[in-house]
């Protein structure tokens, strides 16, 4: 059999997306790194590209554009949004997991937002967040909390917390949905045994719910952390990036340097937030090798 | 009893609570797409005051509804029919021919995973190519971009695929394609739906890809027109309501119709544990 093997399994069906996949999506990577050290910009057609060497990332971590706002900015989010969507819809998973009423619709509905475009998604919540006649402030009024009313969007105390909820409202039934289905693989005997040995709600959870559902917390983190250190769509539409720049990232700034023709500087954004990733993303495919074995 | 049945009722109430805030914003865009102007402006929760089904007719013209419909159903069917079956090939050898080779090369695209899409250096790529401001050019982008995370899902569920079918159609004097295309994609089926599936949606909902790489209008999908029709008429929300309804809507029933795929195959790497 082993002799066949390269003519049943040729090499050939690997070359297509292979090629696809290094030209359109590695190759841009590498390409912006090497163009980092240039001053590659709108005007290049005229004056041509020079090296440059550091001056981009100097400009970045030096300058008075707050650039090392925006990547902290990325990270905070990062952190943030994972934390604001995981826990909650571990227990959300918990109690969907039950045989309670209606279960099926809740599963189907908790998770519909995370379905809908970004773009849709800012554009409801800019309406409902809108401080004169949107929904939010209406139905606090109605409830006689007009106290809590705020400028969700442009009150820098509020507007970060206004993203992470509405990304909060989008994500959490995803997470919750892969919770619940590394949540269904669990046998019961494990907790009725459990129960005759009298432990609690929280013991089971510590003891047999979080070591059992490593799989789906570790798949939660990796595709939770991709999505935060890429976000952009949902800041851009809700905010733009402001008030003034306060919820700048990343990625919102690597937009408006490509829109200003400071190409160079762009693509050396870009290469600070593939480093970042790339750390990341190396210890994960590390640790999936490992198991793979 | 007695507590069993209070908890019962809290788990209900919270619940019931959660539901209210998804449906909340959906009901708000639904009900004022059917609004006048001003009536919408206030965004209430009352019925309308007059049922205006005119305000969608009118808003399929004005914000072009149809051209962004076509480019959208063109990018996302044509990019992820050829991302998932082009997946599925690789998969396959990589899974089935594990060689050092294939080895670091499922790792090589794996990586493809956490980065992000450099579409500055992109678009001087694709002028390379000839393939800037062209549909092709944002397809093919879209099926490079889809790539790993096919490959990850589709080789994760290859090795649950017995062998023996592969060998006994090749003795039987079947050739690669024909024993990929006849007996391993159909059982296949489940996961390469999910991926399309997901990635159907995916590609829908981008605005990234299209922001960076369309300059002209005509190219714009739903999501883009959406958002370039609430920066031209910010005051009509009774119409950016209704578009907002009408680009949902496809997304929103491939959803309820692939349901079952989808929480099958987001779920297929986490159960493997």
């Amino acid at each position: 059999m082993n002799v066949n093997k390269k003519k049943i399994y040729p090499q050939w069906f690997i070359v297509l997306p292979l090629v696809i996949y290094v030209l359109f999506f590695l190759l841009p990577s590498i390409l912006g790194v090497g163009y980092s050290f240039t001053d590659w910009s709108s005007k290049s057609a005229k004056t041509g590209i020079h090296f440059v060497g550091l001056k981009n990332y100097i400009d970045i971590f030096t300058s008075n554009k707050n650039y090392v706002q925006g990547i902290l900015h990325t990270l905070m989010f990062t952190v943030v949004s994972n934390i604001i969507k995981l826990i909650p819809a571990l227990f959300l998973a918990i109690l969907l997991n039950e045989s309670i009423k209606c279960r099926g619709l809740y599963r189907t509905l908790f998770y519909l937002p995370s379905i809908l475009p970004f773009v849709i998604i800012g554009l409801i919540f800019k309406s409902i967040l809108n401080y004169n006649n949107g929904l939010l402030n209406a139905a606090l009024e109605f409830l006689h909390l007009g106290f809590l009313k705020q400028k969700w969007l442009s009150d820098l105390g509020v507007v970060w917390k206004s993203i992470f909820a509405v990304d909060a409202w989008r994500g959490v039934g995803y997470v919750m949905t892969i919770f619940i289905a590394g949540l269904s693989a669990i046998p019961s005997s494990y907790y009725e045994a459990a129960s005759i040995d009298g432990a609690n709600f929280w013991q089971k959870l510590r003891m047999i719910t979080l070591p059992m559902l490593k799989g789906s917390i570790m798949i939660n983190l990796v595709f939770g952390i991709t999505y935060g250190l890429k976000v952009f769509d949902i800041i851009y539409v809700l905010t733009n990036g402001g008030p003034g720049h306060a919820t700048e990232v990343l990625t919102t700034y690597s937009f408006q340097l490509y829109s200003t023709g400071q190409y160079g500087m762009s693509t050396a954004m870009n290469t600070v937030l593939l480093i970042i990733t790339a750390i990341i993303g190396v210890g994960v495919v590390k640790m999936m090798s490992r198991q793979e074995g | 009893m007695m507590k069993r049945r209070i908890s019962a009722v809290l788990k209900q109430a919270v619940c019931i609570l959660l539901s209210i805030i998804v449906i909340a914003p959906f009901y708000m865009v639904l009900i004022n797409s059917f609004k006048g102007k001003s009536e919408a402006a206030r965004m209430s929760l009352s019925l309308p005051a007059e049922w205006l089904f005119s305000n969608y007719a009118e808003v399929i013209e004005k914000a072009k509804l149809w051209q962004g419909l076509g480019n959208s159903l063109l990018y996302a069917l044509v990019s992820t029919f050829i991302g998932v079956i082009l997946s599925a090939m690789a998969a396959f050898v990589l899974s089935r021919n594990k060689i050092k080779l294939n080895k670091f090369l499922y790792f090589f695209i794996l990586c493809g995973l956490f980065f992000p899409i450099n579409y500055v250096t992109l678009i001087r790529v694709l002028q390379f190519f000839h393939l800037n401001d062209t549909r092709i050019g944002i397809i093919i982008t879209f099926t490079g971009a889809m790539i790993p995370f096919c490959v990850f899902t589709i080789y994760n569920f290859i090795s649950s695929v017995p062998t023996e079918m592969d060998e006994a159609a090749v003795i039987d004097g079947a050739g690669p394609l024909s024993l990929f295309f006849r007996i391993i994609v159909p059982m296949l089926k489940p996961t390469m739906v999910t991926c399309f599936i997901l990635q159907f949606m995916t590609v829908w909902s981008d605005f990234l890809t299209p922001l960076y790489l369309s300059s002209k209008s005509k190219m714009f999908p739903m999501t883009m027109s959406v958002y370039q029709f609430f920066g031209k008429n910010k005051n009509s929300w009774n119409y950016i309501f209704a578009d907002i309804i009408l680009t949902c809507l496809p997304v929103i029933i491939v959803y309820l119709l692939g349901q079952r795929y989808i929480i099958g195959g987001l779920t297929s790497g986490a159960v493997k544990e």
